[in-house]
């Protein structure tokens, strides 16, 4: 218990961000119309691919000769990067659609 | 000193990017810009973790850039070339490779780096999620993509081992979490976590796969927090978070427009049982021909179309719009009837229709084109069988009794276009076939189109 509440003082910051990012993010999505649900949720998927930044510390991180690191940590790069470029790509490609027909 | 507090306020950007841009993305005028703006807050932030100086290492620069470029390429070609009837699969399989993503993170932390417990437990929880969105998310591309039906990959008391394997999941993430336990158990914890997820999306399939995709969506952002906390990144943080929020708000939607629980869609679907196929057997669906159905729709005022997975299963998109465009000519008033569920993914449907220049304003959603149906002249049904199902208004012992569905039958008359009298995903009998406003006309749905398009043409 007191390891519990030390934890809780320790990141006091952190649960404030976790939290108001949750509500923040219901709140801006909360009202979106059906004909953005694919966009969105394509476009929302290529933000999810900001876990490269992890594959990205974790290769600067490592040894020159840690080839289990070095090599896990550049496909997981390349798989990242695919879900961000091919995310934002298809996203922008299907909202020039509905562009196209407004005028 | 000052070059660490320019990165800081890199990720700061990058995140406020990632808000400002998912609000953009919820209105159809700014949505384009919104995407636009997150992925220029994404750039941002991959500089800024390629020059933070605070970590240390050898760098490693060529493995980075190589990851990169191969990524972005692959990326970059399959969005250009992916055809928009594809994009459910599509969606599905750039969500399962982010999940890919965190599950390898986490598997390199846990085996590498020696962990308290509260890092351990989030490691473990980014590898569940990751491994559960990647094979998920695999196995619904299979889905969508008819490499794999839901008969094939379903056990005989599936929901029963799913919880089982969940105990199992569970247990071993406690013990992993407790102890300093070997590399080989933690191979193990990753192979059971693999197949979890393959197992946990197995019976979920048809009309379901909206429901599942996006909360495969919100799963994989929720590893990317995750992986945030594990790395400290507040941007990843940020990031993810966002996207397990829309993912989860996504799920909500989609559940509410069936009209059932996020948990009742989990267990595995409609169950065949209720009142299924009663007295089907000897009822005589009318059909009609393409002689017949196109001097209808040309001397109607108004007409419906009511597209669904068929749609986009036979590409008619566009044949439709043509069908549209030479009614119109003729004074015909023409709208689409578009029900949340419909397709495979959330707004599937207006993906489709926005292909083949549909405008905005003649996509009808479910209140509105119920409130239009009654005046409307014919009702034309394009590849949707369970949206439209009558058991979902007037049969208690269906299994899709409540559901919201498009009443289609207070039209004056409806056309079916339908490959075979075969149920829809549901596996229930559609009554609305044999209704007496119902005529059917079978055939693939583009080549029934076109047919009555040359008709109609013709007239």
């Amino acid at each position: 218990m007191t390891q519990f509440m030390q934890f809780i003082s320790d990141n006091l910051l952190l649960i404030y961000l976790l939290i108001f990012t949750v509500i923040l993010g219901f709140e801006v999505i909360s009202k979106v119309p059906t004909v953005l649900h694919t966009p969105l949720m394509s476009g929302a998927n290529a933000i999810s691919g900001v876990i490269i930044i992890g594959a990205i510390i974790l290769i600067r991180r490592s040894a020159s000769d840690d080839y289990f690191s070095l090599i896990l940590g550049a496909i997981a790069i390349a798989l990242g990067m695919i879900n961000v470029v091919g995310g934002f790509a298809v996203t922008d490609r299907m909202l020039e659609m509905f562009k196209k027909k407004k005028k | 000193m000052i070059f660490t507090t320019i990165v800081d306020i890199a990720y700061l950007i990058g995140a406020i990017l990632f808000v400002w841009g998912l609000r953009l993305l919820s209105s159809p005028d700014s949505a384009r810009k919104g995407n636009t703006l997150a992925a220029i807050g994404m750039a941002i932030g991959i500089a800024g973790s390629l020059c933070d100086n605070r970590i240390d290492g050898e760098g490693n620069y060529v493995w980075i850039a190589g990851g990169i470029v191969l990524g972005a390429t692959i990326g970059w070609l399959v969005a250009k070339k992916i055809k928009m009837t594809d994009m459910p699969q599509m969606v599905s399989v750039f969500n399962g490779l982010g999940g890919a993503c965190a599950a390898i993170l986490s598997i390199v932390e846990l085996s590498t780096v020696s962990l308290d417990t509260g890092g351990k437990v989030i490691s473990l929880f980014a590898l569940l999620i990751g491994c559960v969105a990647f094979t998920g998310s695999m196995l619904a591309y299979l889905k969508l993509d008819g490499k794999i039906w839901d008969s094939q990959v379903t056990w005989p008391k599936h929901n029963i081992i799913n919880q089982f394997l969940l105990i199992i999941v569970l247990g071993m993430f406690t013990y992993l979490a407790m102890t300093n336990a070997s590399n080989t158990l933690l191979i193990a914890f990753l192979v059971l976590c693999l197949f979890y997820g393959w197992s946990f999306v197995a019976p979920i399939g048809g009309a379901d796969m909206p429901v599942v995709i996006s909360l495969l969506n919100s799963f994989t952002g929720l590893s990317a927090a995750a992986a945030g906390l594990i790395y400290d990144n507040n941007l990843m943080l940020v990031g993810g978070i966002l996207v397990g929020a829309s993912g989860t708000i996504l799920t909500v939607l989609m559940c509410q427009a069936m009209n059932r629980s996020l948990f009742n869609v989990l267990i595995g679907g409609f169950s065949a049982a209720g009142g299924a196929a009663q007295g089907a057997d000897d009822q005589v669906a009318k059909t009609t021909s393409a002689v017949d159905a196109s001097i209808l729709l040309y001397y109607s005022q108004s007409v419906m179309f009511v597209p669904g997975y068929g749609l986009a299963v036979a590409q008619a998109q566009k044949a439709l719009k043509e069908l549209d465009d030479t009614l119109e000519a003729n004074g015909v008033d023409v709208k689409y009837a578009i029900h949340p569920v419909a397709g495979r993914m959330p707004g599937h449907m207006n993906v489709l229709l926005a292909e083949a220049d549909v405008p905005y304003p003649k996509l009808l959603d479910l209140d509105d084109a119920n409130a239009a149906l009654p005046s409307t002249d014919v009702v034309v049904i394009v590849g949707a069988n369970d949206v439209v199902n009558p058991a979902a208004v007037d049969d208690p012992t269906s299994s899709i009794y409540g559901m919201p569905v498009l009443n289609v039958w207070d039209a004056k008359h409806v056309i079916v276009l339908k490959r075979s009298m075969s149920p829809g995903y549901a596996g229930i009998q559609n009554q609305l076939f044999f209704h007496e406003k119902t005529k059917m006309f079978f055939g693939d749905a583009k080549d029934s189109i076109q047919s009555l398009l040359s008709e109609v043409k013709n007239l």
